[in-house]
């Protein structure tokens, strides 16, 4: 049995200096399993060339796809139509990032300058010969750094944040979920007293308000709250 | 006009790209790597299973080595591959993994002691080496001879990508997203940059560079049905052919085993790994009766055709998007899928309401083969160069280097980007640092006038065709008639319908005239070029009257080493033409260290031999009778290999040393 249904987006282009904020309506049926990746590409291919959103690997595991729907950032390609029991759907772009085009926004400059900020990367405690057996790590090590590794930077908790909507250069939960990545790295050599200078002020660990949005949104459950508790334990000690 | 210089320029920010550009960025050249997408979203993300390294870790991949990953790398290409690169890659694998585990990848580690496994559907205990303790762990794939699949979870790809990323953003390799290269600079047959438009606001602005290094991925979306992101059209592909360079076995294509029923998503060669089978519509394991030694761990062209060959016998499961077969990894166990293949539970899940840890049938979840991996791509040498066009490199799935010939195995292609990465972005660099921008600033600018003059003719086409309707019946032509098994009479109906489809791009009408953000004008000009690469695979694959590897026609259904083993060369020879031109390039058996024989696995009795292959087998046999020495100086003598930066050293292994 197939329903119509009906999608609507956000219409606008602000590089465009005669672009006004529309609303765009579409009326489709709805096709077994449907999510909202299937049904945009259908709306851009035969109702609306125009639109513009951001799909990639539409498997729930680029993270490219993060809007607003129905009043929740959510990610469109793990979004099945059929939960919408009256077939209405709202779309509209995550907030907090700056909108390229309806539902396109920039989370790549975002994440960018964040992982710049944080120092997103392992510094090395030493030189490694790769020609030698690699270093040992415990079993439960690694898989608790795995654990924290699995954030796809979509960007859904920092549109559900509103410390980031106050703060600029919030790091967010992302930024701070990935310092906790690192600090229990046993590759990387830096102490607490070196995360304290990343992220010990009120654009990163102190900013947080514990509101608990980062975490009810994230669609890899990450532990974001605990791990921010922890962060922010381990820095006031510092 | 707008000009930007630098002296590498990388086009692709995956994997492939990303190690290149740490390459290059290592040895001082200022780097430029562009991307369509935030290039953490690239489709190297996608990787679930892992990656293949001779670590030898784990029990299960005891006495691996080299010389091992080597013999099944070149049984799973069918013969297909360059030995010479298959050795390269092997060499350097296990210094990929242990590299990539200092800068940060979560590698699943190994608990010394008694552990769990399902072997052939049993539970069977295996002892793992206190010794071991805390090194990388390894799962079984197909169409290997030890458990060498390197992972975390089933994730692998994800953190490989990010790891790659961190490191790149750390040595401050420039990586600008949102920007894809629409054509190449060239002059006199060689390469300095490319032309790119910008996905943000529409701008087109000239790339100079001392060399040029395409990885851009594969070409997967050129069929209906495919595990590949949404990027994988094959522009990449399409802006070197345009540029004259040769494209190589575009017709050896790879459909993988089990992606889901009905959205394509791809679940991993490692459900199958570590212990999961393939069911029919009796719930009965059907593989062991076909593959009786490999049984659902053939390789992955065997195994898909095996599918469809059962499904044909009536077997198959009827569903309302046609039939389809089960993957049942519930017999793993809750504890192991929940660890081990997250992902996977959660894609079946969220697409499918099933959860495959559910015992019995009910967690069964339905699969089918599809496309999944382009084998084909951009000629180079070993050096990573085109064969063809000076200063132009590619590597990763882009590029036809070639290590997986006509058929690739699991966990060998997200290796490769990341070894090929090392070897060919040191080689890349070196280019770099050698070579100057010789080209002069009117070149560059009347090859952005011709990419803004063709964007100006595309918005003022009036024609009555649709570029979508032209896209779909591609996907479609590529999936009914150039797909798992292929004849001679669907691929040349294929050939000649998809070269009216290229004319009927010409006959369209953009709606929207905007120049700048337009989705629909990027369609206009990207439907062309992959149609172009159509037509490279669905040629190639008409002319080669033959099987091997995952090129497969009824109508030739022997491999022939007698008149096939070569290389497919696709190349186009004026801008106007409306199909590829096509030579070959012949493999040399007499410098192979294994010369062609039976792969192990597969339909026995199916190869018309090559008499230059037994007398190779008399030579390499005679050479391997009178050698004193360790097995590097036996390979030294059978067949020579360089590679660059120390990779060439020799790999330490756990109880072995450096042996």
């Amino acid at each position: 049995m197939s329903r119509e249904i009906t999608i609507t987006a956000l219409k606008y282009n602000p590089s465009d200096k005669n672009s006004k904020p529309t609303f765009a309506e579409y009326k489709l049926t709805e096709t077994p399993g449907m999510t909202l990746y299937i049904a945009l590409t259908k709306i851009k291919a035969s109702i609306d060339h125009d639109l513009s959103s951001d799909f990639v690997c539409r498997a729930g595991i680029c993270g490219a796809c993060g809007m607003i729907i129905n009043g929740k950032p959510r990610l469109a390609c793990k979004t099945l139509t059929s939960e919408f029991k009256d077939g209405k759907i709202e779309l509209l772009p995550l907030p907090t990032f700056k909108l390229i085009k309806d539902l396109s926004v920039d989370t790549g400059s975002w994440m960018k300058n964040m992982s710049i900020r944080v120092n997103s990367w392992i510094e090395a405690k030493e030189q490694t010969d790769i020609t030698k057996i690699e270093k040992i790590v415990e079993p439960e090590v690694a898989q608790e750094v795995f654990e924290l590794d699995r954030c796809i930077e979509c960007g859904l908790c920092v549109a559900s944040c509103s410390t980031a909507i106050m703060r600029k250069d919030f790091v967010g939960a992302v930024g701070l979920n990935r310092v906790a990545r690192f600090q229990i790295d046993p590759h990387d050599k830096r102490t607490d007293s070196d995360f304290y200078e990343i992220i010990g002020d009120d654009e990163g660990i102190f900013g947080c308000m514990s509101l608990l949005a980062c975490e009810d949104h994230c669609p890899k459950n990450l532990p974001l709250q605990s791990k921010i508790a922890y962060m922010r334990r381990k820095m006031v000690k510092v | 006009m707008k000009i930007k210089y630098t002296e590498a320029l990388i086009i692709g920010g995956g994997l492939a790209g990303l190690r290149s550009a740490i390459a290059t960025t290592k040895k001082g050249l200022d780097t430029i790597v562009l991307s369509l997408v935030p290039v953490k979203r690239s489709h190297s993300a996608a990787a679930q299973g892992g990656m293949q390294a001779s670590l030898a870790n784990s029990v299960m991949g005891e006495g691996d080595n080299e010389d091992v990953h080597f013999a099944d790398t070149v049984k799973g290409s069918d013969w297909g591959c360059d030995q010479e690169v298959a050795r390269m890659f092997v060499q350097t694998a296990p210094k990929a993994i242990r590299e990539l585990a200092s800068w940060g990848v979560p590698w699943t580690r190994i608990k010394g002691g008694n552990r769990e496994v399902v072997i052939n559907t049993k539970r069977t205990t295996i002892k793992e080496r206190d010794e071991a303790h805390g090194l990388i762990n390894a799962r079984d794939f197909g169409g290997t001879k030890k458990w060498r699949t390197c992972y975390t979870s089933d994730a692998t790809g994800h953190t490989m990508l990010y790891a790659v990323t961190n490191e790149a953003m750390r040595l401050g390799v420039v990586i600008e997203d949102k920007k894809e290269a629409i054509s190449l600079i060239t002059e006199n047959n060689q390469c300095y940059g490319a032309i790119v438009r910008d996905l943000k606001d529409g701008t087109l602005t000239a790339y100079v560079a001392k060399g040029t290094l395409i990885a851009t991925g594969g070409y997967g979306r050129i069929y209906k049905q495919s595990t590949n992101a949404t990027i994988c059209k094959g522009t990449g592909h399409a802006i070197a052919l345009e540029a004259g360079a040769y494209l190589a076995n575009m017709e050896a294509v790879q459909f993988h085993p089990t992606p889901i029923v009905p959205s394509g998503i791809l679940l991993t060669e490692g459900c199958r790994g570590d212990g999961g089978v393939l069911r029919d519509k009796d719930g009965y394991r059907f593989m062991p009766d076909y593959e009786p030694e490999k049984k659902d761990l053939a390789s992955r062209d065997v195994v898909s055709r095996r599918m469809l060959e059962h499904i044909k016998k009536g077997k198959g499961v009827k569903s309302p998007y046609g039939e389809h077969l089960w993957l049942d990894i519930s017999i793993l166990g809750r504890e192991h899928i929940e660890k081990n293949l997250r992902d996977v539970q959660d894609i079946s899940k969220t697409f499918n309401g099933i959860d495959p840890a559910d015992e019995g049938e009910k967690g069964w979840m339905p699969v089918l083969p599809m496309q999944h991996y382009s084998m084909g791509g951009i000629r180079v040498t070993p050096k990573g160069e085109s064969v063809n066009i000076k200063g132009l490199f590619a590597c990763g799935e882009a590029a036809c280097w070639d290590l997986h010939g006509f058929n690739r195995l699991g966990g060998n292609s997200v290796s490769e980007t990341v070894v090929a990465g090392m070897i060919i972005g040191d080689y890349f660099a070196d280019f770099c640092s050698r070579n100057d921008i010789i080209i002069g600033t009117t070149v560059v600018e009347d090859e952005l006038k011709r990419q803004d003059d063709y964007i100006n003719y595309l918005l003022n086409l009036d024609g009555d065709e649709k570029i979508y309707d032209i896209k779909d019946r591609m996907r479609v032509i590529m999936q009914e008639k150039v797909g798992i098994f292929r004849n001679g009479k669907d691929l040349d109906d294929a050939v000649k319908e998809l070269s009216e489809l290229l004319e009927k791009t010409k006959h369209i009408t953009v709606a929207n005239k905007c120049r700048l953000l337009n989705p629909e004008l990027e369609e206009a000009y990207k439907v062309p070029m992959m149609l172009k690469v159509a037509l490279c695979v669905a040629k190639g694959a008409r002319d080669r009257t033959e099987s091997r590897g995952a090129h497969y026609r009824e109508d030739y259904l022997k491999r022939d080493d007698k008149n096939w083993l070569n290389k497919t060369i696709t190349y186009w020879e004026n801008p106007d033409d409306l199909e590829p031109s096509i030579k070959y390039e012949p493999l040399d058996i007499m410098k192979m260290e294994m010369p062609p024989a039976f792969r192990g696995y597969g339909r026995k009795g199916q190869i018309i031999e090559n008499p230059l292959s037994q007398k190779r087998q008399d030579e390499v046999d005679k050479i391997k009778a009178e050698h004193k020495g360790d097995r590097f100086e036996l390979q030294e003598k059978l067949m020579p290999y360089d590679l660059p930066n120390g990779y060439k050293a020799r790999n330490e292994r756990l109880g072995v040393s450096y042996e």
